[in-house]
């Protein structure tokens, strides 16, 4: 469970994997945005845009590369516009400037019909508080991507059991929204959205309305689909735990803007200010960094082979039964990168005493 | 504005509208006339007919819809009733009269609802208009319908849509606004068009709301049947409309309770038809 990050993407047999950029993205809320955009990419802050002209700024050039098969989280408290960037990918709010492109598909340039087709194709959601169809049976729920396509009923019949069953439901079928639990009704949300078959899953908080427990479970179901399905995944988040699980690569957002992105080992080894240092202190480190990052390079020596991509407890749970004090790090084909001392794991695994120097700021939620 | 100039005024709309009547009101009653032979045609069906047929085929269409024995049950007990005391015809024509002003209004108000919905300026136009509607007192507009149409079944019926088509027009509004905007985010993520998403998610879960709205607007048909016998359109307005003018207390009774037991069955087997088509709200976690 704690290995969730080394997941590595696999070539789906049945969807092409495609990849989301996201280029020079500017949001901004009110009645006429055209006339800030200028100001706002001069440097107007949101303060500013609010109090002397009443819009509101949703994002300011936002740049994001989402790799094709990997999981890309945007993590970000509430207010930060991780909700409005989701919501560029498949068009659900207009950009006031920038580029989106799904693959090599330009998003802005589709008409009204190219859209809908776009959305039902290549971009499947699911939502914070599920947004079922409460009139509709689960089976109803599951199908209505492949029923707005216009697949026929036998079909998408087949399809929606299938993937029912997939996410352990098999048996309430018949049953309508409100006689499941939460957790069981997001799993619906899944069924709904994977049922689609498309490249692209955008999650727009899917599990933050669950109760710890169940939401661990809904990631770790998450994780064990994306093995066999390699699907390109946005996931947003508050919850840097959740974050730090699930995301291939993280993007960090604070009002509007990206303040950080890489793996989650590279925000927390450096973080780019204060902020975020303070965000990512209560981390269980010994959890995300991995020996590879702590490999010094030098000859084998005598002790346990670890693969770089092992978390340091799992390193250090490893060493300490052997009883040795110093470890290998090797590829996965088993090529040395260099060895690594339990005392630099033990020193990695303890937080920062003080985050750097910069006075702590609003996270302006 | 003194009162010789308000003379002038009304005798100048009145001349007008008089000029207007000759011209084309003739026109107007050809136009209306499929309407009339139409009301004619269902009112005979219902009073012509052999009663226990009639009554048979009532009850069918009540078990139809509400799929209730209570409400089957009791329909008959009220048919019964009314046939015991005499008033089967006058009932059966009000029957007619309501089933063909009902189906009209929620034929016409359900399309101005959903238009209504989605334009926030023809609501704002709307809205003024419907309050018009329900709170000018029928007899003022009684009069140009009955200067242009004469007395009879259609304006009779036209009266009553007026009256009772704002409910259905309002509710049907409202239910469509108040549905959760994130099922609709959800319906258009997966690239639903406008008439999907009006159809397979608007309309399904405004129907507690819209339902609301026929029941009201059944209700205000009925409550139209005296009012609308003074314009000789026949049922129990008629006898209702007699006892007043006779002081017959009880026969005034009697007509305005067979108005109450035919309202009482129309609403209870309407509801349950609303709540069968909502199966989804009755089942809860937990």
């Amino acid at each position: 469970m704690n290995s969730a990050a080394t997941i590595t993407p696999t070539a789906s047999t049945e969807t092409p994997q495609v990849g989301i950029s996201l280029r020079n993205l500017y949001k901004i809320f009110g009645p006429t945005p055209e006339k800030f955009i200028g100001a706002v990419r001069e440097g107007m802050t949101k303060q500013e845009l609010l109090d002397k002209h009443n819009h509101v700024l949703g994002l300011r050039d936002v740049n994001i590369d989402m790799r094709p098969g990997g999981i890309q989280v945007v993590m970000g408290l509430s207010g930060s516009g991780k909700s409005t960037l989701i919501r560029h990918i498949n068009r659900l709010i207009e950009p006031t400037a920038g580029e989106i492109s799904v693959g090599d598909v330009n998003v802005l340039e589709l008409g009204s019909r190219a859209l809908r087709k776009f959305r039902g194709e290549m971009t499947s959601m699911v939502f914070q508080k599920f947004a079922l169809f409460p009139h509709y049976t689960i089976l109803e729920n599951t199908e209505y991507g492949l029923r707005v396509k216009g697949i026929s009923r036998k079909k998408r019949h087949e399809e929606a059991m299938r993937w029912i069953e997939r996410v352990g439901l098999s048996g309430y079928e018949k049953k309508y929204p409100n006689q499941l639990s939460g957790g069981m009704q997001q799993r619906v949300g899944l069924a709904r959205a994977l049922a689609n078959e498309t490249p692209i899953l955008l999650m727009d908080e899917a599990f933050s309305a669950l109760d710890p427990l169940i939401r661990t479970d809904m990631q770790t179901i998450l994780l064990d689909l994306q093995q066999d399905l390699g699907k390109t995944i946005v996931f947003i988040t508050h919850d840097l735990d959740e974050a730090l699980r699930l995301g291939d690569r993280i993007a960090i957002l604070r009002d509007g803007e990206v303040i950080q992105q890489g793996t989650g080992q590279e925000i927390i080894l450096s973080p780019a200010d204060a902020y975020i240092a303070n965000f990512v202190k209560n981390v269980n480190r010994g959890r995300v960094i991995r020996c590879r990052a702590l490999a010094q390079p030098g000859e084998a020596i005598d002790g346990p082979n670890l693969n770089a991509n092992t978390v340091l407890e799992d390193a250090a749970r490893i060493m300490n039964a052997e009883g040795k004090d110093q470890a290998n790090v090797v590829t996965k084909r088993g090529r040395l990168i260099g060895t690594v001392a339990l005392s630099a794991i033990i020193g990695a695994m303890i937080p920062p005493q003080d985050p750097p120097q910069d006075p702590p700021q609003d996270p302006g939620s | 504005m003194n009162s010789d100039t308000l003379r002038q005024l009304r005798r100048f709309v009145d001349m007008e509208f008089r000029s207007f009547t000759r011209e084309y009101g003739g026109m107007l009653e050809k136009l209306f006339e499929p309407l009339g032979d139409f009301l004619l045609f269902s009112e005979r069906l219902l009073t012509q007919s052999p009663w226990p047929m009639v009554l048979a085929a009532i009850l069918f269409a009540v078990w139809v819809t509400s799929r209730s024995l209570k409400i089957v049950l009791g329909t008959a007990a009220t048919l019964l009733l009314i046939g015991y005391f005499g008033m089967w015809q006058d009932t059966m024509r009000t029957l007619a009269m309501i089933v063909a002003s009902t189906l009209t209004a929620l034929t016409l108000g359900l399309p101005i609802g959903i238009v209504m919905s989605r334009s926030d300026r023809l609501q704002r136009w709307l809205t003024p208009a419907l309050d018009v509607m329900q709170t000018m007192p029928s007899f003022v507009y009684l009069i140009p319908v009955v200067m242009i149409l004469g007395i009879g079944r259609v304006p009779g019926l036209l009266a009553v849509v007026v009256y009772a088509i704002p409910p259905i027009i309002r509710f049907t509004n409202l239910g469509i606004r108040l549905v959760a905007k994130d099922v609709l985010e959800a319906a258009e993520a997966f690239g639903a068009n406008g008439l999907q998403k009006l159809f397979q998610v608007q309309l399904p879960l405004a129907l507690p709301t819209i339902m609301g709205g026929v029941n009201q607007t059944i209700m205000m048909a009925l409550s139209m049947v005296v009012i609308a016998s003074m314009i000789g359109v026949p049922g129990l307005g008629q006898p209702v409309l007699k006892a007043i003018s006779n002081q017959y207390f009880t026969q005034g009774v009697l007509n305005g309770l067979a108005i109450v037991g035919i309202a009482i069955v129309f609403d209870r087997a309407s509801q349950a038809y609303g709540k069968r088509l909502q199966r989804h709200l009755e089942a809860t976690h937990e």
